[in-house]
């Protein structure tokens, strides 16, 4: 067997050569004839009446091609952007969704709201000719905060959502979980903000759209998570262009985390503008346009309350949630505070009631929608700063609160939807506990107390539900799409093979790890092997890249695609040597009659199968097999973080001493790329508890709107990352894979916070703990 | 506005383009000659993914000027290999798998040779502080700093 690129095997990425060479091949890196370059005119206010739009000193300028407004394209029949999940408030009454079209034509509802396109020679003509073009704007009062949009007279986003409610929803029993408050021994509340965070991926939003008249057939390259997600939402909702004559190709993209999979007014736009001008039409967003208007994550504000019978066992669990979701509903906004999010308020535990009620509301900001993790991490926030808080109230040790709680015994029903099949919670708490030296603690705590330092300690135990998601399912919660994958598998002639799969890599690694699995199933060289992705005319369909869903969804279905393929190779291989199918074994490049010396090479076999002249009867020609693969259930990857800060009191900056993970992510495939997975989300989940902070002020104007205004994580702000597996394979999919991408950035935060509330012995403190917050919180302490 | 003559050396090439007087170092290397591995990450110096060095000096080409590139010597990514033989540092960024997504690696691996060709012997902390000039948003630095402190103790024999 092929040991050493198989499952587990820690091989080399086959797509780096490309990217360390400068040769990877980005949306802005297309190059088409006859291009012309799109630039926004975009509202600088957050909310206003566009009383008039003059186009004409723009239209003047030299190298402008054309100047086009939201009336002309929704006049040629362009749809308003929709939300792909319907949610249901708890009185029955279906989701408020505003309208909004790709170019706004009388009202514009957050900073950077696109008017109007101009389409130049060049980026910069087009850009200065923006300038030109003159809007008269009434300008209205607007709301940022989602709490304050809810309160009687603030002003309103769309007029069919009073009260900026799009819905209020709710999950679980209120009456049992208020009993059991009731009755519970001790009684843990907890006021808790999720900060607003903006994705950032390195490589901003890029569309090249190109319409060729000859044909009536438009090309889209973006930067997509879902390419075939793109092109059905483009024709079937916005009307672009029907399918057939629609093709979306998203090349190398730089990293996505969520900000990618929507459809956005610009690749709209820029498609409808290709059509109306008869140019290529490129436009790619700067990181201040990036900043405006790339969907943004969390913003969530919460109270929860948490019971304890006397025994220190959880009795019940009680959430309000107000969500702030921007000016409008984006493509799966609305399933990310309730299916996504409070469908996880059980963590870890063995909790028999929970209740949460979640109110969704407009505010005039940008969009919010999923972010790595995209509701788990709240959730998980949520679980795990209440139960440190609780252990603290208790006075007991917080992990053995948690093995208290721990839930034992699978599969378990949690009151709110979710069955996870399988884990070993006490596995990853004790790895981690181990791997991070709790037991010297109290001696470094000491040592720091000598310099003059203070030294805390937080844990983590998240749990998150991945490998989205089982199309029934999802279908009767309200999403408008089945969460499948697809696969193709194509033998070539001479044996290479390729795999088209409806996955998309952007930074994930799919073409290594990917053909692992296919060297391995085939014994073949790696080198054999080539990954296709991306492109709507080449792979036949696909759902894409997101809730961790690649492996544990999209991998599947690769491998039933060779379930096929490996059936018909034993069938022709059978007839060739005369042997029976039960007796054929594919091993070492050869396809081989077990125990005896009869054999053909497995190019032969693909030969043959193309050749077509010595199949069995009946046998169609050729070797290429798809699968369309639904999972039966959601996975449940788990495990404990552990991190240990030092606290500088007279400056109030953290350190991070030490971030120990020990992930339980089912079989994994490529340590070395899963690690880096873990790594990222780690580095996004501290940023998100020490650094980053999307700032609108009270009116919804945008203040953190450059990366001298937003503080990303850099290599001084981070630790190394010491990375343990302690795994329980999964049963509901063919390789056991649980999912590795979003872990990071879901268990990370609370552990964070965790260990410097403790270190500056003042729970009272939100993200992101920046020297200031953590310094006043001191000063509040007393300390 | 009329275009100025630039004739400028890149990667050991001499090279000549017409330039806006306003445009970026960057745009005359992606539109101009082709060379597409430097990025555009925010335009205003802050993430490092377009570093390239003039005349040694590390910059953000983002924020140099085309025309500033006249009689200077760049080199960018696409010359770091010499004949197809990878640096020590592309190979140990493949080794390290130290990159994800790609797009910011051409900026680090430009930056982090200006630092080994400065200091061959540097401290992961030297490290972390010579790379907080570029942001990569995949990988949490880690595999990266230890792909530059693996190739710098290759380098160093």
């Amino acid at each position: 067997m092929n040991a050493n690129v198989g499952i587990g095997a820690r091989v080399k990425r086959k797509e780096d050569r490309r990217f360390i060479t400068g040769k990877g091949k980005y949306t802005d890196d297309v190059r088409v004839e006859n291009q012309a370059y799109a630039a926004f005119v975009r509202s600088p206010h957050a909310h206003a009446r566009v009383k008039s739009i003059d186009t004409s000193a723009a239209l003047a300028a030299e190298g402008v091609i054309d100047v086009l407004n939201g009336k002309q394209l929704t006049g040629d029949g362009i749809g308003n952007i929709i939300c792909g999940w319907a949610i249901t408030s708890k009185d029955g009454s279906p989701m408020n969704m505003g309208p909004w079209s790709a170019l706004a034509t009388d009202r514009v509802r957050y900073v950077g709201d696109a008017v109007a396109v101009v389409v130049a020679e060049s980026a910069a003509v087009a850009r200065r000719a923006a300038e030109l073009v003159e809007v008269d704007y009434e300008v209205l009062p607007g709301v940022s905060s989602a709490v304050k949009a809810m309160n009687k007279g603030a002003p309103q986003v769309h007029d069919n959502a009073p009260g900026n409610l799009i819905y209020d929803w709710e999950i679980g029993d209120a009456a049992a979980t208020d009993a059991a408050l009731a009755k519970a021994a001790h009684v843990t509340e907890l006021c808790l903000t999720n900060n607003r965070l903006a994705p950032n991926p390195m490589e901003t939003r890029s569309a090249v759209a190109i319409y060729d008249e000859s044909e009536d057939h438009y090309t889209l390259y973006t930067t997509s998570q879902n390419p075939h997600v793109a092109r059905l939402v483009l024709s079937a909702f916005y009307n672009v262009a029907p399918e057939h004559k629609l093709r979306v190709i998203a090349p190398d993209v730089g990293g996505g985390f969520g900000s990618k999979i929507y459809i956005y007014p610009e690749e709209i736009t820029c498609l409808w503008a290709s059509m109306k001008t008869g140019r290529s039409v490129k436009w790619t967003s700067d990181r201040s346009e990036a900043f405006m208007t790339d969907a943004h994550g969390r913003d969530h504000s919460s109270v929860a309350k948490i019971g304890f019978d006397a025994n220190n066992r959880i009795v019940g669990l009680k959430v309000d949630t107000v969500a702030n979701f921007g000016a409008y509903m984006s493509l799966f906004s609305s399933a990310v505070p309730t299916y996504l999010y409070a469908t996880l308020l059980s963590g870890q535990y063995d909790i028999a009631n929970i209740h949460c009620n979640v109110r969704a509301v407009y505010t005039n900001t940008v969009p919010v929608d999923a972010y790595r993790g995209a509701g788990r991490p709240e959730a998980c926030y949520l679980v795990e700063r209440i139960i440190e808080t609780a252990a603290r109230e208790l006075k007991v040790d917080p992990a053995e609160l948690r093995r208290t709680n721990f839930i034992r015994s699978f599969p378990h029903q949690t009151p709110v939807i979710m069955n996870y099949d399988v884990g070993d919670f006490d596995a990853n708490l004790e790895q981690a506990i181990k791997a991070a030296d709790v037991a010297g603690f109290a001696k470094r705590k000491a040592a720091s107390a000598k310099a003059g330092k203070l030294r805390g300690l937080g844990y983590s135990s998240y749990i998150e539900a991945c490998g989205i998601a089982p199309s029934a399912a999802v279908g009767s919660l309200g999403a408008g799409v089945g969460l499948w994958e697809s696969a193709e598998v194509r033998v070539n002639p001479v044996g290479t093979i390729e795999i088209l799969t409806g996955s998309h890599s952007h930074g994930q690694g799919h073409e290594t790890t990917f053909a692992q699995i296919v060297a391995e199933r085939f014994d073949l060289p790696i080198e054999n092997i080539s990954i296709v992705h991306g492109d709507t005319d080449k792979v036949q369909f696909g759902m894409g890249t997101y809730g961790s869903r690649s492996g544990a969804v999209g991998m599947s279905a690769i491998v039933r695609a060779m379930d096929k393929v490996e059936a018909k190779v034993k069938k022709i291989a059978a007839h060739v040597l005369e042997a029976s199918e039960d007796d054929i074994v594919i091993e070492g490049g050869q396809v081989k009659v077990a125990g005896t010396d009869k054999a053909m090479g497995w190019h032969e076999v693909g030969l043959s199968a193309y050749t077509a002249h010595n199949l069995p009867p009946d046998m169609e020609p050729g070797l290429k097999e798809s699968a369309f693969y639904d999972p039966a259930n959601f996975t449940f990857p788990a495990g404990t973080y552990i991190c240990e800060v030092e606290v500088d009191p007279e400056t109030g900056a953290v350190r991070i001493d030490r971030f120990t993970a020990s992930d339980d992510f089912g079989t994994i495939i490529n340590p070395m790329i899963v690690e880096g997975q873990v790594h990222g989300g780690i580095a996004q989940g501290i940023g998100q508890a020490l650094l980053e902070q999307v700032i609108y002020d009270e009116n919804g104007q945008l203040i953190t709107g450059s990366y001298m205004d937003y503080a990303m994580p850099r290599a001084d702000d981070l630790p190394s990352y010491s990375v343990h597996h302690a795994s329980t394979v999964c049963p509901n999919n063919p390789l056991g894979i649980k999912g590795c991408g979003e872990a990071g950035a879901i268990g990370s935060p609370p552990a964070v916070i965790n260990a410097i509330t403790d270190a500056i012995g003042n729970n009272n403190l939100s993200m992101p703990a920046t020297p200031l917050a953590v310094w006043k919180a001191l000063q509040a302490a007393g300390k | 506005m009329s275009k100025i003559h630039v004739t400028t050396t890149v990667n050991g090439d001499t090279v000549e383009f017409l330039a806006d007087p306003r445009e970026t170092l960057l745009d005359c290397l992606r539109d101009k000659l082709g060379l597409t591995g430097s990025k555009e990450g925010c335009g205003t110096g802050d993430c490092g993914a377009c570093s390239v060095t003039v005349d040694g000096v590390l910059v953000s080409s983002c924020l140099v000027l085309g025309v500033e590139a006249q009689g200077k010597s760049v080199t960018t990514i696409e010359g770091m290999d010499k004949d197809g033989e990878l640096h020590p540092l592309q190979r140990h960024f493949v080794e390290k798998a130290a990159l994800q997504c790609g797009f910011c690696t051409p900026g680090f691996l430009v930056a982090a040779k200006a630092l080994l060709d400065k200091n061959p012997d540097p401290t992961e902390t030297e490290v972390r502080y010579w790379l907080a000039g570029n942001l990569c948003r995949c990988t949490g630095y880690d595999k990266i700093v230890r792909a530059v402190m693996d190739a710098a103790a290759e380098m160093r024999g």
